[in-house]
């Protein structure tokens, strides 16, 4: 354990408005306060003695960010849900069987129990598993602070590498998920270094609703192929619409390619990626036909 | 000879401590007024040290600090070739050495204090590829092993076959780090308690280091979480640095690496390459084989010519070839220094044959399985070194065991049919090989292992050796031994923890020699304890005791004795390279997704013929997990080396299979018992890491037509030849 | 600073530490109540040899800050209530060195209560997330299997 302990201090907010009034004071004085939920993430760092913040408030056991609501058109998630929980919904089992999916995927069991969807959000790994999900399910994430909430689009969340739309003094409390009545063709598959535990080096989630071999709509979500989760909007502008074809299947694989901006890391290729990527849309693809 | 404990489960002997969380491993133990070390290592891989800052940010007067100038005896880490510090003074040869080291009363101030500490370096030339070091005669050792004379038949040859194989370094990833407490006393000298394999070694390093005799260094085994080679010579350098920091400070202190540190500075399966050239007869037997073995040693010598050796006498493989020729070669290199890691040379060497003859008989279009049969070794027939086969071994009726439980030919067919159409290819291969257990030719008569035997007055008797129990089952089994031997209850016998204090010296703890040489000198002791008590043979456990109550305490020493003569010409590498072997077939079952490149051994079947198996449970339990290790090793422990040391020196990026990625594995024994080894034991710790890479990649040729000459092999490598 | 206490609950008893907030959950059961049964094998939460459960659920306790755990209820290794996990391990030879073995037998006792009757592969699944480097897993399978089946 290479932190030195003495330089750290830990307080835990009794309520949003005791947390958000820290962010916000923080940002103001100087000295800034980070928070820290389910410490998947941040403990990792802090054991190798790389975490670069040394105030960090909990928001664990905020009650606000916490549940899963349903109402008629959404599912609301509190940022503070865990996998675990995320699994075992069976509203979301029923209709986001992919985040499903990407919850019983990341980490391990002992670490689904405590982390949670905001905290994967915000940690802004471009390798997340949840990402690709949201971006399929057109998710959108709710920011607060004192000065109130607003919304924005998950596609439009991620400006760059570990970089945000969200302000210092804001946190992000609940993701929403638009609820949709027609039936969708649903894929997910996570290429990783090994079956459990894995970061991984490619993840894919599509979702599809074709009609008489028509494309009606597309939407394609990847993780680990450019510097933020990415939404693939290139490639689905070429599908929707259209005919599934042998033909037009192989004209998206090289649009995909074009579209995705993969690298070379300790854990892959870049070749790799790309082939890979092309290789799972043709799977998904050819699955439709 | 029916047996009333051997072949039976009996419980693990330590095995509640383990379940209850009771068990003391090092980082378990707190002593009073104990302080806690850590290494300051260096941050360029060779270079001159050109001076040594400790910067302001904590409070340097409460540390106890040691350089190699304090060092009051020989600053050498004593093993074979003195050539190892156990702190760089003038120059540092591979990134991670150690430099300094620091101690102080609060753990938490540590790693803060070791990153002020400022070294300046004068960055000297480096060298990290094998060719280049050859080039350079970065020459660590080299053996020449003959037989016949392969130059004399290239002419005669119906065919000539060439390849060329690598392996890569592989981390032991025990689960627990290395980790040593040391104290100092002005009488009593320097004891220090920890995670290791030999207790002796560690004695014997230290005894230089602080010019004190071996009265005044004593050495104690705790429970160890683990080690497959990587506490074989290891612990010597961490012992030695937790002691100097306890002789300097007047505290006893504590190292123990985190998983970054052991990972990155601690040793490695050697990486290798082989080349083989193979004459071969009209009618599909060998004619030839010429060898080539190079393995990188890191930076200091330590055990690398050990590892070359079993390398180079395994190379030839359970074949009958008339003209072997192996030159073998270890060179230095500027990575920290890579050991021991359980095989040691053998999964190297075993893994070019085993892919080379499996390259031969597509060649030849031959089934590789009747190819192997038409060349393996028979009873009577003498091996590259020379040493003539006595025992009884049918390696055809073993192949055939194998691959028939593996549904082999059958799957085979399948296979074929299947993989025309399905984008997950399926494959399976095998290995076929041997594995020598104990010490190298006259090596165990060198070691004169001594055992003794206590009883007490009410029976009871107490083994004491310097064997260490880490998982593979040690204390279990030599109270077995003893147990069956003296018709007593296994609950009778106990095995005294490994302390130089009290325990003699039996040797090391490797070489897959415990249960089948100290074993053995144990059941000689128990049949002298018998003798000593004038006990007839098939006396009852109650007239033991009565004896031991007559007679009072009784205490037994062993010494080893070589069983008959063994011939072993160290100069010419030829004669009896060891006791007895292990014979082994291996089968893999494969699906390779032909989309990703990912590979998943789907059944892994295990057939070896082990001599006796003392304790069923415990011996499949060696086998399930060396198997594992070797799946590890052939399709996801990838070691990523930059400035020839590893930078994926994390778990999250050092990639060991989980219980998702473990097949089923069949383990299936064959018992020919050997009279020389424990109640006919033979030794099986390392030989299950022999077979699974080449079995695998035989496999994974089987499915895709595409062949592979490397570990670990991965899904970019696979995927990038599948598009080709 | 002065450290306020901490109190939480440890295999049924009462404990109050005066600890920084951020010290690790695991360090602390290690340290300051002498409960050396959990281990550290990784610091990074990928070894799961450093398993407890919080409040019923399985975590590692190296990714723990113990404030985080305040008012929480702890059960380790040296909770009372894991013999027959432990017995079924020690009859399966599903312990070799014993360090991940903790850990396991807290893994395993979360899945069968979570699922009393699992599959085999169900158990790889709860079992992902604790490594073991000497079994092959096989017989920590098989040790599941046999306390699943004495659960009845």
């Amino acid at each position: 354990m290479r932190a030195h302990l003495a330089d750290f201090e830990l307080t835990v907010a009794t309520d949003l408005t005791a947390a958000l009034t820290l962010l916000a004071n923080g940002s103001a004085n100087g000295e800034s306060w980070h928070p820290m939920a389910g410490g998947t993430d941040l403990m990792v760092l802090f054991n190798a003695g790389r975490l670069p913040y040394r105030k960090l408030v909990s928001i664990s056991k905020l009650g606000e960010l916490g549940g899963i609501s349903v109402s008629p058109d959404s599912v609301s998630i509190g940022a503070g849900v865990t996998y675990s929980t995320i699994q075992r919904d069976p509203i979301l089992q029923a209709e986001f069987p992919l985040l499903c999916q990407a919850a019983s995927w990341t980490g391990s069991p002992a670490n689904q129990n405590r982390g949670t969807i905001g905290g994967n959000i915000v940690n802004a790994s471009p390798a997340a598993d949840t990402p690709p999900a949201l971006l399929v399910y057109d998710a959108e994430v709710e920011l607060t602070s004192l000065r109130g909430s607003r919304r924005i689009s998950y596609d439009q969340f991620h400006t760059g590498y570990k970089a945000m739309q969200m302000r210092p003094d804001e946190l992000l409390t609940k993701v929403h998920l638009p609820r949709r009545d027609h039936a969708l063709k649903q894929y997910a598959r996570k290429v990783g270094t090994r079956k459990a535990q894995a970061i991984s080096k490619v993840c894919f989630n599509a979702a599809a609703q074709i009609d008489s071999s028509i494309v009606r709509s597309i939407r394609i979500g990847l993780g680990s192929v450019a510097p933020v989760p990415l939404r693939c909007h290139k490639v689905e502008a070429v599908l929707t619409g259209q005919p599934l074809t042998v033909a037009l299947i192989a004209h998206a694989r090289e649009v995909i390619a074009q579209e995705i901006k993969p690298i070379d890391d300790i854990r892959s290729t870049s070749q790799y990626r790309s082939l890979v990527t092309q290789n799972l849309l043709g799977e998904f693809l050819g699955s439709l036909l | 000879m029916s047996h009333r404990l051997i072949g039976t489960a009996v419980l693990r002997k330590e095995v509640a401590g383990k379940v209850t969380g009771k068990a003391d491993y090092v980082d378990d133990l707190h002593l009073p007024g104990m302080w806690h070390g850590i290494t300051v290592r260096s941050t360029i891989p060779r270079g001159d040290i050109r001076k040594i800052t400790f910067q302001d940010g904590v409070p340097w007067s409460e540390f106890a600090v040691v350089t190699a100038k304090d060092i009051p005896g020989k600053n050498v880490v004593s093993l074979i070739v003195e050539d190892q510090p156990y702190l760089a003074s003038e120059t540092v040869n591979h990134m991670h050495e150690p430099i300094l080291l620091l101690a102080h009363p609060d753990k938490y101030m540590l790693e803060k204090a070791r990153s002020l500490v400022k070294i300046d370096y004068e960055p000297l030339a480096t060298i990290y590829d094998i060719d280049e070091a050859l080039r350079a005669n970065k020459v660590i050792k080299h053996y020449l092993m003959e037989k016949g004379d392969v130059d004399a038949v290239w002419a005669q040859a119906a065919h000539i076959f060439e390849g060329e194989y690598s392996t890569g370094a592989q981390e032991q990833l025990y689960i627990e780090p290395n980790g040593m407490i040391a104290t100092f006393d002005r009488q009593e000298g320097v004891t220090v308690r920890g995670s290791m394999q030999c207790p002796y070694y560690i004695q014997k390093a230290l005894m230089p280091l602080f010019d004190l005799p071996a009265g005044k260094i004593r050495v104690i085994q705790q429970e160890t979480g683990g080690a497959f080679g990587g506490k074989e010579e290891y612990p010597s350098m961490i012992a030695g640095h937790a002691a100097l920091l306890a002789w300097k400070s007047g505290h006893p202190v504590k190292i123990i690496y985190d998983r970054e540190e052991d990972m990155a500075a601690t040793t490695k399966r050697h990486p290798s390459r082989t080349r083989h050239k193979t004459a071969i007869a009209e009618d599909g037997t060998l004619l030839a084989m010429d060898i080539e073995f190079v393995i990188d040693g890191g930076a200091y010598a330590t055990l690398s010519a050990v590892v070359l050796s079993r390398g180079t006498i395994h190379a030839a493989g359970p074949y009958r070839c008339p003209n072997v020729r192996v030159r073998s070669t270890a060179v230095f290199t500027n990575s920290p220094p890579h050991g021991a890691f359980r095989g040691f040379g053998a999964p190297q060497s075993i893994f070019a044959l085993e892919r080379q003859m499996d390259k031969i008989a597509r060649g030849l279009n031959m089934e590789p399985a009747v190819f192997r049969e038409r060349n393996f070794l028979q009873t009577g027939d003498s091996t590259a070194t020379g040493q003539v086969i006595e025992q009884p071994l049918n390696l055809a009726a073993l192949q055939d065991r194998a691959l028939s439980h593996a549904c082999y030919f059958m799957k085979k067919a399948q296979f074929r049919q299947s993989n025309k159409t399905a984008t997950v290819k399926k494959g399976i291969g095998f290995a076929t090989f041997f594995h020598g257990a104990g010490f190298t030719g006259s090596g165990e008569r060198y070691l004169q292992s001594v055992a003794k035997l206590r009883a007490t007055p009410d029976g009871q008797v107490q083994i004491l050796c310097s064997m260490t129990e880490m998982g593979q089952g040690t204390n279990t089994v030599l109270t077995q031994v003893a147990a069956e031997t003296l018709n007593i209850p296994y609950e009778w016998v106990t095995i005294l923890r490994p302390d130089t204090a009290l325990v003699p010296n039996s040797g090391p703890t490797v070489a897959s020699r415990t249960t089948m040489i100290i074993g053995k000198l144990v059941e000689n002791a128990a049949n002298c304890l018998k003798e000593k008590l004038a006990l007839r043979s098939g006396c009852s456990a109650e007239e033991f005791a009565e004896a031991c109550a007559v007679h009072g305490p009784l205490e037994i020493t062993v010494q080893y004795k070589e069983p008959g003569a063994i011939y072993w010409d160290d100069q010419k590498y030829r004669g009896d390279a060891y006791g007895a072997y292990a014979w082994a077939v291996y089968v893999a079952e494969v699906s390779v997704d032909t989309l990703t490149g990912e590979t998943c051994v789907d059944h892994f079947t295990a057939l070896q013929e082990v001599g006796r198996v003392l304790h069923p449970v415990l011996a499949a339990g060696q086998i399930e997990g060396g198997v594992l290790q070797g799946i590890g090793f052939a399709l996801y422990e990838k070691v990523k080396f930059r400035d020839g040391a590893m930078i994926n020196n994390q778990m999250t990026n050092y990639i060991v299979p989980t219980s998702m990625d473990a097949p089923p594995i069949s383990v299936l024994f064959e018992e020919i018992p050997y009279e020389h080894g424990a109640l006919g034991a033979k030794g099986i710790g390392e030989l299950p890491m022999d077979g699974p890479a080449p079995a695998i990649l035989n496999a994974i040729e089987d499915a895709l037509n595409v062949s592979f000459q490397h570990v670990p092999l991965m899904p970019e490598e696979i995927l990038e030849r599948c598009v080709a | 600073m002065a450290e306020t206490p901490i109190a939480l609950t440890v295999n049924g008893t009462a404990q109050t530490v005066a600890v920084p907030g951020m010290k690790r959950l695991l360090d602390v059961l290690r340290e300051d109540l002498a409960l050396t049964g959990t281990k550290e094998g990784c610091g990074e939460g990928e070894c799961g040899a450093c398993s407890v459960l919080l409040d019923g659920r399985l975590v590692n306790s190296c990714l723990v800050p113990v404030k985080q755990a305040e008012g929480a209820d702890i059960r380790t290794i040296e909770s009372t209530n894991l013999g027959a996990m432990q017995q079924a391990f020690a009859e399966t030879g599903a312990a070799q060195c014993g360090i991940c073995t903790p850990g396991m037998i807290l893994a395993a006792h979360a899945l069968l209560a979570d699922r009393p009757h699992p599959t085999r592969e169900q158990i790889r699944e709860g079992l992902a997330g604790n490594i073991c480097r000497c079994t092959g897993y096989q017989k920590i399978f098989d040790a599941v299997e046999l306390a699943s089946r004495r659960n009845g």
